[in-house]
């Protein structure tokens, strides 16, 4: 993908207030990300209905790659069943990780396909979706019912 | 100043990261090296002519400890493992005996991590109350809002000496007069004040004292923690072990051996102790006076460029210290961070450990630069010029 057109996918979704958002609604499960991270905050709210991700909105302080690759997950996970969603988190996790994944599932997301380049920004790519991945799980656990 | 003697700077970084640990000259490399090379033994242990030289030079850097911070006796000296080591032995080794339900400690919203937690723990352990000192506008401590909070039941107030963030530096001196006074002991986390200016535990009557060598030109793993002799020797050891005893039987009898030694049971960190040495005696070549001024003026010259540019929010104008907490408007420290890193100019982004802070400042991060005497108005002159760009960020960091 060109560098200007990542770049401008990066900046519409850092600047894009669509899901982001504080929420109220006890509806939604709440995660947060300060356990893992010392600087970026980001608040993640899910809401789960038979199975399949309804909603997701997020809101927080963070670096431009962890806010825009939140917009980006918000939109691309909404939804999606729980297992479809975990396949696009795991696959995305590989494709940070430089491993194989199928690149047609993570749509705008490809946008980090060569974050590993920075190995400081990682953690800013990887914070919320592996935070969803928990809640998610969790959520299959019955942790949530 | 003295730049050719730090090795980190030929990579030709820009390292404005003082407050996280300073770069190391070639002496402390070099001391500890030595020590590998040509003395490499334990301490207190043998009778061969090596071993009676770390003897020595371990002893010896408890006096260059004594004659930095102007302690008294060489016994007032403990090593530890760094700042947060001596707090917490100074928390669980002195005042857990010490203190009682209902006894107050005070401290304020910017101090670091390792002087709030260690205090925190103790309210639950045995129920004393940790109570907040007011800051002023400028997020300082004045000694009114000192001796408003104070009540008889105020035992010991905590505090750094120079903060992480704002870098105000507390009038120690004024507030040790007005503790004594009340019966209070005073707590001093000296981690950002010992590389920058005079600590004299004796004049400014400090009850307690920790610092770090790796924040002072030291190695990483080694620190000091001062207390006054009366005190030290009520302390009770964390490690029960080797070199601390001085007998014991079969039937559990033990007796232990003098102070300071039975605060430091095991074998030490013998280079760090070495290299803390070197850190020393490489501070005292140049002057602590001299540093001081340096970085003031360094200091000066940095808020005035910082100054210039209305997109730049500071936050601790007045502090007296040698560091700057800023942000870029509209831009996440941390991105300012990275953005400076592609111009090889090392800050530091975040809450710095100071995570109570905001509710002060009602800023949650912020970027730090803390200054040393081997920085330069050329540093700064390109600092100022990679802001002035700020426009490029994403170009710079996408």
């Amino acid at each position: 993908m060109d560098p200007n057109l990542k770049r401008s996918i990066i900046l519409d979704n850092y600047e894009d207030t669509t899901n982001r958002k504080d929420i109220e609604d006890k509806k939604y499960i709440k995660h947060n990300s300060r356990n893992i991270s010392c600087i970026d905050n980001i608040n993640l709210y899910i809401k789960i209905t038979n199975n399949t991700i309804e909603d997701i909105k997020f809101n927080g302080e963070a670096c431009v790659i962890s806010i825009a690759t939140t917009s980006i997950m918000s939109k691309l996970l909404k939804g999606k069943t729980i297992e479809q969603a975990i396949k696009i988190i795991k696959n995305y996790n590989n494709m940070i990780e430089e491993k194989e994944y199928d690149s047609k599932l993570l749509e705008e997301a490809n946008v980090f396909n060569d974050i590993y380049k920075q190995p400081n920004r990682i953690k800013c790519a990887t914070l919320t979706w592996n935070g969803l991945l928990e809640e998610l799980t969790k959520y299959q656990n019955g942790i949530h019912n | 100043m003295n730049r050719e003697d730090f090795p980190m700077l030929k990579h030709e970084i820009v390292y404005f990261d003082n407050g996280a640990t300073t770069l190391k000259p070639n002496a402390v490399k070099e001391a500890i090296n030595d020590y590998y090379e040509n003395y490499s033994a334990n301490a207190h242990r043998g009778d061969y002519k090596i071993s009676n030289i770390v003897d020595e030079k371990y002893e010896q850097t408890r006096t260059k400890v004594k004659q930095l911070i102007n302690a008294k006796e060489d016994s007032e000296i403990v090593f530890t493992s760094g700042t947060t080591d001596s707090l917490n032995l100074i928390v669980n080794g002195y005042f857990k005996q010490n203190l009682k339900k209902d006894d107050e400690v005070l401290i304020t919203y910017s101090e670091h991590a390792s002087n709030i937690l260690p205090w925190f723990i103790l309210a639950k352990e045995i129920g004393i109350k940790v109570k907040y000192i007011e800051l002023d506008q400028n997020y300082e401590v004045t000694i009114e809002n000192v001796e408003k909070v104070i009540t008889p039941k105020t035992k010991v107030i905590s505090l750094a000496h120079i903060t992480n963030v704002i870098s105000d530096v507390r009038p120690i001196k004024s507030i040790s007069q007005l503790a004594h006074k009340n019966n209070i002991l005073l707590v001093v986390d000296a981690a950002q004040s010992i590389a920058h200016t005079k600590i004299d535990v004796t004049d400014m009557d400090i009850d307690f004292l920790a610092f770090s060598a790796h924040k002072m030109y030291g190695p990483t793993g080694i620190g000091v923690m001062y207390a006054k002799y009366k005190l030290l020797d009520k302390m009770q050891p964390r490690n029960y072990g080797g070199g601390m005893n001085a007998v014991f039987t079969k039937d559990g009898y033990i007796e232990l051996r003098e102070i300071p030694t039975r605060l430091e049971a095991g074998t030490p960190n013998i280079e760090g102790v070495i290299g803390l040495s070197a850190a020393i005696d490489y501070i005292n070549k140049i002057g602590i006076d001299k540093i001081h001024k340096y970085e003031q003026e360094l200091k000066k010259y940095l808020l005035e460029q910082l100054n210039q540019l209305d997109f730049v929010e500071i936050y601790n104008k007045k502090a007296q210290g040698s560091s700057v907490a800023f942000n870029i408007k509209n831009v996440f420290a941390q991105d300012t961070s990275i953005y400076l890193d592609k111009y090889n100019i090392c800050i530091r982004a975040g809450n710095h450990c100071a995570k109570i802070l905001n509710e002060a400042t009602k800023i949650n991060n912020t970027c730090r630069i803390v200054l040393s005497f081997y920085n330069t108005k050329e540093e700064i002159d390109l600092l100022i010029n990679v802001l002035k760009n700020i426009k490029n960020i994403w170009n710079e960091i996408l």
